[in-house]
């Protein structure tokens, strides 16, 4: 009888002790996630406040901040004009297939306007510019760093912000908008062309409409995004590389987090605006 | 008797938890070579960062000329790390810009000089450390290994410094090309006139360098003396790391 006491007292102490393990290591892993976390959450609001002071004293690399201009804005120009007006194209033939059983085929237009201008066109540039060009400035400031480059401009006496942060910030949040604003024309024919080579509809009566529909609130909002997105993509890129550690290993990781996070972001701002924007 | 140029007093550097400097006392005269030997992992590198400012020190004090730059304000700071320049391990040349713009760098962006006349000092500082005119207009990619640091040289001396870091001058090159940079450091040490500290765990590249050496163990400095003093030591450390025993007092942490 005793015997069979002592059995069972040992048999919960050591269910006990395993349990009281797992909850240990189960704190501990919850306690180091949002240590990691909100240390993460400081370094990158110190980084934005410095990228952003930066951007906005002297001295100013003219000719670097030319060269991002080139990379971003130019470069990116036939990835932006394929993808939008794939979108248009799409968006009309979409619109047209639900629309048709209610017989209100100048819809098409007015929805191939709308949703080019205010959604596809700025997210589908701001994702095809992230994977583009973020990737490119997390792997080219993430080489300079572990190379020891970034080091070597500080004993230069140049500031590496002011030298890589700066120029490519400025001009995300400059060219973003221009490529919005060439999307939204690309995506708008691609809709027309569509429309009238596949669907038959009448060129001025789509033109005419597209025009009648058009309304200033529909560029506006396109830039807007367009400035955030290329901040956020610039941002991603810059910061991913320059806190990228540990070699060849550590280049790829920050590239890949750099698109990610930022077609994340991208995402969940474009939501943001649209929300503050059109609700009333 | 010559004034310190750099006066480093109980220098205090931690990673989290790592303790990397433990009160690092170094003093180098005008005009004097310093090499600090010690192990990898050992906190030279952090050293070297400390003082340039790329890292800030926990505590502790770093006198340049006379001034502490740690109690300065960034911008005050910046006119003594002006006259420092540093020569990489892996060169850290610009890889985007051309062999030329990476000896003008400094000329160009900080002392604002003409793009033409610094070209012509590029060519002329290239020379100095044993490059014909041939490469200015090559990218560091095409160079060897070799030739990369004698750039790198090129590109710490060009601002004519009063004071050159090296980090591992000699580290991933053949005895020959060694002894090669060795000589160039030392020439243009001189020729400068400039103060040296230079971190290696190369003895022969050490004992060609250094007026002085010092032994950085642990994040303190363990011995200081000439290289005639060291070869004459009994300090364990010093025998150990000359000899290159994996026995003595120093643990290799494997």
């Amino acid at each position: 009888m005793n015997y069979i006491n002592i059995q069972t007292t040992i048999n919960i102490s050591r269910k006990e002790r395993i349990m009281m393990r797992f909850y240990k290591k189960f704190l501990r892993r919850l306690g180091k996630t949002l240590v990691t976390f909100f240390s993460r959450l400081g370094e990158l609001s110190l980084f934005v406040a410095r990228s952003v002071y930066h951007c906005m004293t002297p001295p100013f690399y003219f000719k670097l901040l030319g060269r991002q201009f080139l990379d971003i804005g130019f470069y990116s120009l036939p990835v932006v004009a394929l993808t939008t007006i794939f979108a248009g194209m799409v968006i009309a033939l979409q619109t047209y297939s639900g629309f048709s059983s209610y017989g209100a085929e100048s819809a098409v237009a007015s929805v191939v306007l709308i949703s080019v201008t205010r959604e596809l066109a700025p997210v589908f540039c701001g994702l095809m510019v992230a994977g583009r060009i973020g990737a490119a400035m997390a792997a080219e400031i993430g080489t300079m760093r572990v190379t020891e480059q970034i080091d070597a401009l500080t004993t230069l006496s140049t500031n590496p912000f002011k030298y890589l942060v700066a120029p490519r910030i400025i001009a995300g949040v400059l060219v973003l908008p221009m490529l919005v604003v060439v999307g939204d024309i690309i995506g708008i024919f691609g809709g027309y062309v569509v429309s009238i080579y596949q669907l038959d509809f009448n060129p001025a009566n789509y033109i005419n409409s597209t025009i009648n529909e058009l309304q200033s609130i529909d560029i506006i909002t396109g830039l807007i995004k367009g400035a955030v997105f290329g901040f956020i993509i610039s941002l991603m890129g810059c910061y991913n590389g320059y806190k990228s550690r540990g070699g060849a290993q550590g280049v790829g990781e920050a590239t890949t987090n750099a698109v990610v996070a930022s077609s994340i972001l991208i995402l969940i701002f474009n939501y943001i605006i649209t929300g503050m924007l059109f609700t009333k | 008797m010559k004034k310190n140029k750099i006066e480093i007093k109980g220098l205090h550097k931690a990673f989290g938890d790592k303790v990397v400097l433990d009160g690092v006392d170094i003093e180098i005269k005008e005009g004097e070579s310093l090499v600090v030997i010690g192990g990898s992992g050992t906190g030279k590198s952090v050293l070297i960062k400390c003082i340039q400012g790329i890292l800030t020190p926990d505590s502790g004090s770093i006198k340049i000329d006379g001034i502490d730059i740690t109690q300065l304000d960034r911008e005050e700071a910046e006119k003594s790390y002006a006259k420092m320049g540093m020569l990489f391990q892996g060169a850290a040349l610009f890889d985007s810009l051309k062999v030329w713009e990476n000896v003008a760098f400094g000329l160009i962006e900080n002392q604002k000089m003409p793009r033409k006349s610094a070209l012509r000092e590029a060519i002329r500082v290239l020379r100095q450390v044993g490059l014909g005119a041939d490469v200015a207009d090559l990218y560091p990619s095409e160079l060897s290994g070799g030739m990369q640091k004698r750039v790198g040289l090129a590109r710490a001396i060009a601002t004519k410094p009063e004071i050159i870091f090296f980090d591992e001058p000699t580290t991933g090159l053949d005895p020959i090309m060694s002894d090669v940079i060795n000589n160039l450091i030392i020439e243009s040490v001189k020729g400068l006139g400039a103060t040296a500290l230079t971190i290696t765990h190369d003895m022969a590249s050490a004992r060609k360098i250094a007026d002085k050496i010092a032994m950085l163990y642990k994040g303190k400095i363990v011995w200081q003396g000439t290289v005639k003093e060291m070869d004459k030591t009994n300090n364990p450390y010093v025998k150990q790391f000359i000899n290159g025993s994996s026995e003595g007092p120093i643990s290799v942490e494997v």
